[in-house]
């Protein structure tokens, strides 16, 4: 286990390292870096200064060590914008992404495995059916457009929740929430539906597979000639039985719900990192840019990797394949 | 011994069986002729300042112009009739679409082929690349290329393709690897014919089924993730209005209660995805390949 762990770990660090070097060449190589990191209204002089200062006189792979060392110690430069730390500005917006996101998942999941369990115990059932045809709309239809739908109909035309904005937000534990109020959750309840959709289509097709799949397996025949309850059977046996894949893509999808909250945070302005990110790709704020993908790449990276020590924890025989090879 | 089926047919009567795949190809084939022919059956040429009146703007669905024409969907704040910018918006999404999937496809093909011919260490890097890059979300890859490319029809498409390939590239080298060990290509090697002529003249046609699935589906992701990064201001820039910058431009309009600018374009641009996705769904079904993967 522990050789899994060690070698698992290297290669997220290389998989960190190459990242970075793409984001690096990107920005500070292919794109003029004098440009990017001096302030346009700079003259001349300033401009010579502060090209010796950034050390973009020096070889690339020196410029690279220099950047590196930077991230390392959380200086990815400053906003030209807000004139202060990009990685604070990032990690200031990172509750409200982490939240919307935690609440979409969370609709996903309460919504997804019952809807997906009965699309998969009773496939030709018109509840079953219907719940196909809406994960294949779940599936179709662009984010950021039913988010306008969602916007037209709740906000404008029938006024009940608001259209934009986190709403106030209470501090638990030093940290900016949503969820703790009343008004909270009426921001909360849109965006995250919003965002939910396309996880929800996900997390039904997938139960319903699984579900389909084990049906037809000897445990649950055996277990309804043992008299079980259909009840008992499906809610325990065939539950735990693909929960494990379950959770796996759960853990997965959590990373790309925090990349399309880029979408919905900008369609209900909610004030997350990924509204920051496109605020600062229209006013080219590049350091912001840079700092917010290392960001994400990192929590990326670090999901990925939380998830294959959980999956392989759950379930021996990856354990066994990933250590042997 | 009786002839066998020829496997078209077999699979055009698979896909005719299916009502719901059929109505999606009937809308598919009108949504094209509709964008191709958007120059002559659109009620004006919304472009041609010359055709717009300021005095029409923002007027709702079904209103008369002062010049007594009916404008079914609306029009935009610029007095644009709604319906043939939508029209013209199809053209424009459907082009960047298709070529950045043909692009991607070519690509993918190349070095899947390439992966599965030659093995070895470059099977291991572009298989490798390949990986890292489907670990990540399509949509934080092309806009951490559109952060550094910036705008424009060309880079759009350059991220579209930089974002798909791996799809087909991993679909391809799937099925060449099958492919690869039977009875013919060594028969062809028997013959001494060069490597590029067994590849692409006798395993490439062999794998295309799978790509096809692949293909379709990944037009309709390829549509969706335009409209996204347009509606986002990072993808086409204001001269190639595709639906997504329609649907960006009626943004503002909703809050006050004109949805038309916004919706309409919004249910061409989904009826365009649905339609392609059914189409794309049963032909999965009828060629039944070896591997099916997105996402």
């Amino acid at each position: 286990m522990l050789v899994y762990v060690v070698r698992r770990s290297i290669q997220a660090i290389v998989v960190l390292l190459v990242m970075s070097l793409i984001v690096f060449v990107g920005v500070y190589a292919i794109g003029n870096p004098v440009d990017i990191l001096i302030n346009p209204q700079a003259d001349q002089q300033e401009r010579e200064r502060a090209i010796a200062a950034l050390g973009l006189n020096r070889p690339l792979w020196a410029q690279y060590a220099a950047f590196v060392s930077g991230a390392l110690h959380g200086d990815l430069g400053r906003s030209f914008v807000h004139g202060t730390s990009a990685l604070r500005l990032i990690v200031e917006r990172m509750p409200a992404t982490l939240e919307l996101a935690l609440a979409a998942m969370l609709i996903a999941v309460v919504l997804g495995i019952p809807l997906g369990l009965w699309a998969g115990v009773k496939p030709s059932s018109v509840a079953g059916r219907a719940i196909m045809a809406g994960s294949i709309l779940g599936f179709s239809l662009p984010t950021f457009w039913v988010g306008l739908m969602l916007i037209m109909v709740f906000s404008v035309m029938l006024g009940w929740l608001p259209s934009n904005g986190r709403g106030p937000t209470t501090d638990l534990l030093g940290v900016p929430v949503s969820f703790l109020s009343v008004e909270g959750w009426r921001h909360l309840i849109l965006p995250a539906v919003n965002l939910a959709l396309f996880k929800l289509a996900l997390l039904i097709r997938l139960t319903r597979a699984g579900t389909r799949e084990a049906l037809t397996q000897d445990y649950v025949r055996f277990a309804r000639a043992k008299g079980l309850t259909r009840r008992r059977v499906i809610g325990v046996h065939v539950l735990r039985n693909i929960l494990i894949p379950i959770v796996t893509v759960i853990g997965l999808e959590f990373g790309s719900v925090i990349a399309f909250a880029i979408v919905t945070e900008t369609v209900f302005a909610w004030p997350g990192m990924g509204k920051l990110l496109i605020d600062s790709i229209n006013l080219l704020d590049r350091p912001v840019i840079v700092a917010y993908l290392l960001t994400v790449v990192t929590l990326f990276v670090a999901i990925n990797l939380l998830v294959d020590l959980l999956y392989s924890a759950l379930d021996p025989r990856v354990r066994l394949a990933g250590a042997g090879g | 011994m009786a002839r066998e089926e020829s496997p078209l047919r077999r699979i055009a009567a698979d896909f005719v069986a299916d009502p719901l795949a059929v109505a999606g190809l009937a809308l598919l084939a009108l949504i094209l002729v509709a964008a191709l022919a958007a120059p002559l059956v659109s009620p004006q040429n919304p472009y041609d300042l010359a055709q717009l009146d300021i005095m029409d703007s923002r007027l709702p669905p079904g209103s008369h112009s002062a010049a007594g024409s009916v404008y079914w969907l609306g029009t935009d704040d610029q007095g644009r009739d709604m319906l043939s910018a939508i029209l013209y918006g199809l053209r424009i999404s459907l082009t960047v679409g298709v070529t950045s999937t043909v692009g991607a496809l070519a690509l993918g093909l190349v070095l899947g082929l390439a992966a599965a011919w030659l093995g070895g260490r470059t099977e291991t890097a572009i298989m490798r690349i390949a990986d890292i890059q489907l670990s990540f979300p399509a949509i934080l890859i092309a806009l951490i290329l559109l952060a550094v490319l910036g705008q424009g029809v060309l880079k759009i498409v350059v991220a579209l393709i930089a974002v798909q390939w791996a799809y087909y590239a991993r679909t391809v080298r799937g099925a060449a690897l099958v492919e690869q060990r039977k009875a013919y290509v060594e028969a062809a090697r028997g013959l001494a014919l060069s490597a590029s002529r067994i590849v692409f003249r006798h395993i490439l046609p062999n794998c295309l089924p799978p790509l096809i699935v692949v293909a379709t589906v990944q037009i309709a992701a390829a549509i969706a993730l335009e409209a996204t990064l347009s509606f986002l201001g990072v993808g086409l820039p204001i001269t190639e209005p595709s639906l997504g910058l329609l649907i960006a431009n009626g943004y503002q309009y909703l809050l006050s209660g004109k949805y038309w600018i916004s919706f309409f374009p919004g249910v061409a641009l989904v009826l365009a995805i649905v339609s392609i996705n059914l189409v794309g769904d049963r032909l999965r079904d009828a060629l039944n390949p070896r591997l099916v993967g997105w996402r």
